[in-house]
């Protein structure tokens, strides 16, 4: 299943950290940060709790980039 | 400017005031060293506290090599060597560009979305007399919908009421409008000019061509180009190694120069080199401009009528060095013409057809009136009258051959040679090039009927054009037979033609090409989305054109051309190009600047100013060309 939040980040590098950050998440098949458009697609692993992984998401992101935040 | 950008702009002229006044007031006041650093630490604190607060939080997230963490070990290093006002200022420039960036991405973010706008906000529908918006999400599908002059068609469907002209510039780039009457398909995203139009919806919302373009231009850039790739990459091994080396260049001279050398240490000047070493590494440059320039150059396109899927795409097709292209609503109309009907003389083409002549056409038209082949619609079509199918008994369809029906108790025959050879009638070939449909009444042969595909006005010069444009191969495939295809190959400069081609021969003569071409070179086929979705995935870039309302089309292709003119194929490459070349631009020109100075601030040569400069100045320049890729209309 894919998903798309809106996201608000500074900097490219950072949208490129969040996007490391979310790939990273358990549950995340894989995830694109578009910094352009601010929003970020996420394609969650067959079976995966959308709600709870995108808090890990959303933690993870926070984590390599303060400044950062996705509204779910 | 929004709230985040006042409040830093507000920052960057206290702390800007604060750091002038206090330099003219410690050139006339001599202070003591501890008292000037206080004074300093003012305007630095005030600049520079997120900048320290979230080089913080990154230390205790792990996340130590950011910019933020160069920034802030680079000032307070600035500070610790009492050159204060460096330090300040050097913060101070970094926000000024983190600003200045901030404002460009999102001005030019606007400005894209703007050249973007099609989304219609609503839909009117017709209640009571009343006129009621809403929100055209909730529009089923066989609602009438009324679209007033100067708005925005919400959704596809058929106009049941009014004449109009609609500007579909946000479609096609095409500026001359389009008529539209009762009876007419009507695309979304138009924008109706003079008359009130009434429309049956045929689709939701979801599915209509309005929402299917802005779906694939906002989630065009997800995928990423070769190049946006390869700097995520690079500044993941970057920023770790220029801090190391600043940390090296830090530690090691001066020991070097203590331990075995036998001279002063000098660590100031070498602690001094290394921060400006990290002020200069900083990859911001890179990391924005790239994907920006893509980003603005999928925009322009946007806007001139060629929809791109991805900014991988974009960088394939500025590498195209051969175009394959269908024949068939490609580089002809794909609609078919009656040019010419032969009793015995051939060569006429032009109408006025003589009594015996229409009648020939009549027949051929009747036994053809229930095949859906365009050769028989465009029989009907030039017959130009209404055909009374009761006349027609008997009809057997002979695959790849013709017709044969019983037309007011005459036998009569349509097809081609092979048909005639099998009812044993002698047919004559025809001196004029296109599909020829021979006619025998009572197997006695009548004479035939020439039609033709019509060459499109602008393929000849869109040959051209992406011959200047740097393609070397221009091939074309057709189902069609050789003459026809030599024919219209040679009327528009294409000297390569492979025809009588399978669907699946198609795949495979663009499988042969792709193998025959150089590794760095793409080849881009180009088809009009209709029975050639196959060739359109299998080549390195698929263009369709003349996509507007064909899902098959916008489903297979990378490229989307909007309205059907080939010219749009060289404009196409043409903006790919320039994109690519602001792009290739901003990394050799970001890279370059950082190289050198990073080496002159090794040898000591470059002092704080210059690493501010290879810092901000190259971003903003980088941001100011890659935003240059926006605009194509002149291309």
């Amino acid at each position: 299943m894919k998903k798309t939040y809106k996201i608000e980040v500074d900097c490219a590098n950072c949208a490129n950290k969040m996007e490391e950050a979310a790939k990273a998440t358990a549950g995340v098949k894989d995830a694109t940060v578009n910094f352009m458009t601010l929003k970020m697609n996420v394609e969650f692993e067959d079976g995966a709790e959308v709600k709870a992984v995108m808090q890990e998401v959303l933690k993870n992101c926070k984590k390599v980039e303060d400044d950062c935040e996705i509204f779910l | 400017m929004n709230k985040k950008q006042k409040k830093v702009f507000i920052r960057i002229i206290i702390s800007a005031v604060l750091v002038v006044g206090l330099s003219v007031f410690t050139e006339q006041v001599k202070l003591n060293g501890w008292l000037e650093l206080v004074l300093f630490l003012i305007p630095y604190l005030v600049i520079g506290y997120d900048i320290l607060k979230k080089a913080g939080k990154g230390i205790l997230n792990r996340q130590v090599f950011d910019e933020n963490f160069l920034m802030a070990v680079a000032t307070i290093g600035a500070m610790a060597l009492s050159d204060y006002k460096e330090g300040v200022a050097v913060m101070l420039f970094y926000q000024i560009g983190e600003l200045f960036q901030s404002y460009a991405v999102g001005k030019s973010r606007r400005n894209i979305s703007d050249l973007m706008d099609i989304r219609p906000d609503y839909a009117n529908i017709e209640k009571n007399g009343q006129l009621e918006k809403v929100d055209p999400d909730e529009v089923e599908p066989g609602t009438v919908i009324v679209v007033n002059p100067g708005e925005k068609v919400p959704i596809d469907g058929v106009v049941v009421e009014g004449t109009s002209t609609l500007n579909t510039s946000a479609l096609t780039g095409e500026s001359v409008p389009r008529d539209i009457a009762e009876g007419g398909e009507i695309i979304s995203g138009c924008i109706n000019l003079s008359g009130v139009l009434k429309i049956k919806t045929s689709r939701e919302f979801g599915e209509s061509t309005v929402s299917k373009i802005l779906d694939l231009v906002e989630n065009a850039s997800s995928k990423k180009s070769r190049s946006e790739n390869f700097i995520s990459r690079f500044a993941h091994y970057y920023t770790p190694a220029v801090c190391y080396s600043a940390l090296a260049l830090a530690v090691v001279p001066p020991l070097v120069r203590l331990l075995f050398m036998g001279a002063a240490a000098e660590w100031g000047t070498w602690i001094y080199r290394a921060l400006t070493f990290l002020v200069i590494s900083c990859p911001c440059a890179l990391v924005i401009s790239i994907p920006l320039g893509f980003f603005a150059g999928i925009g322009g396109a946007g806007a001139a009528g060629v929809l791109v899927k991805g900014s991988n795409y974009l960088e394939a097709l500025a590498k195209t060095k051969a175009v394959v292209f269908d024949k068939t609503g490609t580089i002809t109309q794909g609609v078919f013409e009656v040019c010419g009907i032969h009793r015995g003389i051939c060569g006429k083409t032009d109408g006025g057809y003589t009594a015996e002549e229409a009648k020939m056409l009549e027949y051929a038209a009747l036994a053809e009136c229930h095949s859906t082949h365009p050769i028989s619609t465009s029989l009907r079509n030039a017959y130009n009258g209404k055909l009374d199918i009761s006349r027609v008994t008997d009809i057997k369809e002979i695959s790849g051959h013709g017709v044969t029906a019983v037309v007011d108790g005459h036998q009569v025959a349509a097809g081609n040679d092979k048909l005639m050879e099998q009812l044993g009638v002698k047919s004559h070939a025809c001196t004029g090039t296109g599909t020829i449909v021979h006619v025998a009444v009572d197997n006695e042969y009548a004479g035939h009927i020439l039609i033709a595909d019509v060459v499109k006005p602008h393929a000849k010069e869109a040959v051209q054009a992406l011959k200047a444009a740097g393609i070397k191969r221009l091939v074309m495939l057709t189902g069609d037979d050789r003459q026809v295809a030599e024919n219209v190959a040679a009327s528009v400069g294409i000297t390569e033609v492979k025809s009588q081609l399978l669907p699946a021969d198609k795949v495979t003569a663009v499988e042969k090409m792709l193998s025959e071409k150089a590794p760095k070179e793409t080849l881009a086929f180009v088809g009009d989305g209709i029975n050639d979705a196959p060739v359109l995935s299998r080549a390195d870039v698929g263009i369709a054109m003349g996509a507007l309302g064909s899902d098959a089309a916008i489903e297979a292709a990378d490229i989307v051309l909007m309205d059907d003119d080939p010219l749009k194929i060289a404009k196409a490459v043409r903006i790919a190009k320039k994109c690519i070349r602001i792009v290739y631009e901003n990394i050799y020109f970001a890279l370059g600047v950082k190289l050198v100075c990073l080496l002159l601030g090794a040898l000591g040569i470059a002092n704080m100013w210059v690493a501010i400069f290879a810092d901000v100045g190259v971003m903003v320049i980088a941001v100011l060309n890659a935003v240059r890729a926006l605009f194509v209309k002149k291309l």
